[in-house]
Parts: structure tokens; sequence; C-alpha cells
């Protein structure tokens, strides 16, 4: 069984699927991104050790 | 089933993936970006340029977003003016409903993203923005008063508001001063272009105050309007976000710009038509680089500033 061609329109579309493909590769990245940036701006502090002062 | 039974008609000229990025206007996009990013790097307190970034990446989709309602609105006078005939959807590449939902959901995303990255008074703020320029500029305005660049252009005037409000979570006198910069520059900005494409606003039937007042009309409001604008530009000098480097451009700039709509009241349109309208497009070009030197420099003096060296 061989690999079929491509279909003309999947010729056609392939600049459009390719860019939304790099647009939500990108996104993710971002998104990843803003959570290091945000964890790293705050210290993560456990609710309890809030109320008690302590580091851990 | 087989591949047959899907839907495999398309037109001749179907969207590509730059189709899409062109509904989102990028040369307007970039405006946004640099101002968005001034009125970021101004404002007084720290943000992670991570999230600057992000921040003006979500303004700039924003904009896009807007820009991309306009055209699906729009798409009956974009295909009457020659300016705007080659625009996605008049040309038939993309659907005026895929506009829409690319509008629609590009708008939520960047408000929604630019809330939990930054602040929820940064995302009401580009909520409004888009709401501005899709609704109250292009579906109210545009098409009913001569007045639509005058109150339209403060949808393009938001962008450093929103960046100011990303890093402080509010608005101050001089965030208010950076709109006031955009939005008193953008009728002369505007006037100069239809006095000079006049066919075009005539031939799509948009109330433009050339078609609605005439043209003497415009050239005295071009005119007129460079007094408060030069007034607010060099005003913005004294305030924390100004310094001598702006002080100095803006002078220089807003004696330029006077002198320029001065040019302009002057000529009538027998003299403008010999020689193409020159002094106009000129004025027009100035206009830009006006606006961008004088955020240029407000970007100066907030970079200079760690060093002891920006500001007063």
């Amino acid at each position: 069984m061989s690999f079929r061609e491509p279909h003309d329109l999947h010729k056609r579309r392939w600049s459009r699927n390719l860019g939304l493909g790099v647009v939500l590769a990108v996104f993710v990245s971002l998104v990843f991104g803003l959570t290091i940036a945000k964890v790293s701006q705050s210290p993560i502090q456990l609710p309890g050790a809030a109320q008690t002062g302590e580091g851990n | 089933m087989t591949d047959a039974s899907f839907e495999t008609q398309t037109t001749p000229g179907e969207a590509q993936f730059g189709d899409y990025v062109a509904l989102l206007k990028p040369r307007v996009m970039s405006l946004v970006v640099f101002t968005a990013a001034v009125g970021l790097l101004a404002a007084p307190g720290a943000i992670h340029p991570f999230v600057a970034f992000f921040a003006v990446l979500c303004i700039a989709i924003g904009g896009g977003a807007s820009g991309a309602l306009n055209m699906w609105y729009d798409a009956d006078i974009d295909r009457v003016m020659k300016r705007t005939s080659r625009r996605p959807i008049p040309s038939g590449r993309v659907a005026p409903e895929e506009a829409l939902a690319v509008g629609l959901t590009l708008s939520g995303f960047s408000v929604i993203m630019l809330g939990l990255a930054t602040n929820w008074a940064a995302a009401a703020l580009l909520a409004f923005t888009i709401f501005f320029y899709a609704v109250v500029y292009t579906m109210w305005l545009k098409r009913w008063t001569p007045q639509n660049i005058v109150i339209g252009g403060a949808a393009g005037a938001f962008p450093p508001m929103i960046g100011w409000a990303a890093v402080t979570g509010g608005i101050s006198l001089e965030s208010v001063l950076m709109f006031g910069l955009t939005f008193l520059w953008t009728p002369p900005h505007f006037w100069a272009l239809a006095l000079f494409m006049k066919s075009d606003y005539e031939e799509a039937g948009v109330p433009m105050l050339t078609v609605t007042h005439g043209r003497r009309a415009t050239r005295r409001h071009i005119f007129a309007y460079t007094f408060p604008l030069a007034a607010l530009a060099i005003g913005t000098a004294f305030t924390s976000i100004g310094g001598p480097l702006y002080l100095a451009v803006a002078v220089l700039m807003n004696a330029l710009f006077v002198k320029g709509a001065w040019d302009i009241l002057r000529r009538d349109e027998p003299l403008a038509e010999a020689d193409a309208y020159r002094v106009e497009k000129r004025y027009f070009t100035f206009s830009l680089l006006y606006l961008f030197l004088h955020f240029g420099a407000l970007l100066a003096e907030a970079a200079l500033r760690p060093w002891g060296l920006g500001g007063w």
C-alpha cells in the first residue's frame, strides 16, 4: 500500500495549515514562558506556611 | 467515505495565511505596538520583561482583532475605494464570516490573556478600545458624521494608556497626556490624507470633512488642530515622563508641524492640483515622523532615567 498523492486542496491549504500550526506552537511557548515568569516573580507560599511565617 | 465526499470546491484565490494576517492591519499594528511599549516602559514601577513583551503582544492582537472586525463591517465600502479594494474580503480571498470569527476570537483571547498576565484594569481598557474602534467608530460614526476621524481617533490613542495600566494598574495624568497626543494628532494626519485621496472617500460615500464641508474648511481644521496638539505635546515635557530631550524634540517638531499646516492653509485647490498635492503629501509623511519622534523621545527619557540622565 502506497501513500496517496496529496489532494490539490491540501496543497493549496498548506500555507494556511502550517501558519496555524506555528501560531499554536508559539502560543503554547508563550503561555509556558508566562508561567515561568509569574512563578519566578513571586515565590510560592503554601497556605500553612503563610500563617506560621515559615518557609516550608 | 472517501476524500471525494468532503467539500473540495474552493475559490480560485483561496486565502493563504498571509491573508488572515492582513485582516489584522499589520501597518496600523506597528503604531499600536510602539506606542503601547512606550506607555509600558515610561510607567513608574517594575514589570517582568517577558510579561511586558506578552502584554504588548496582547495589545497588538487586540488592535488587530478590531481591524478584522472593521474589515468585516466595512467590506462594502472597501470594495469601492481604490486604496482598500485589494483587502482580503473585497478581493474575495476571505469570507466575511471568517473575518468576523477571527475578529471576535482574537478580541476575547487578547483581553483575557492580558488580564491574566497583568491586571484587569489594562484588560478592561483593551476591551473598551476594541469596542470603541469596532462599534463606536466603524458602525456608528464612520458613515454618519464628518467628525468620525476626530472621535474615532481615540481608538488608536488608547494603546499607551493600556501599556501604562499594565504596569501601574490604573490611569494617571501622564497616561492621559500620551492618549491626548495621538488623539489630537489623528485628525490633521487623516485630513491631510483625505485632501489628496479625495475621489476615494467621495465614491464610497464616507462623510469625510472634505466631502461635507469642503476642502477649504478642511485646510482650516488642520491648521486649527495643530495648536491644541502643540500645547499638549509641549506641556507633556513638564510631567514625570518628560525631560529636556523630549522638550527639545516637541518644540522643534511642533514648530515644523504648525509651519506645515500653515503651508496647507495658504494653498487652494488649483495650486494643490498643479503640483499633485506635494505639500499635503509631505505633511502627511511628516506627521508619521512627528508621532514616532514624540514617543521615541519619551522612550529615550525612560531609558536614560536609570542612569540619572532622563527627566528633570
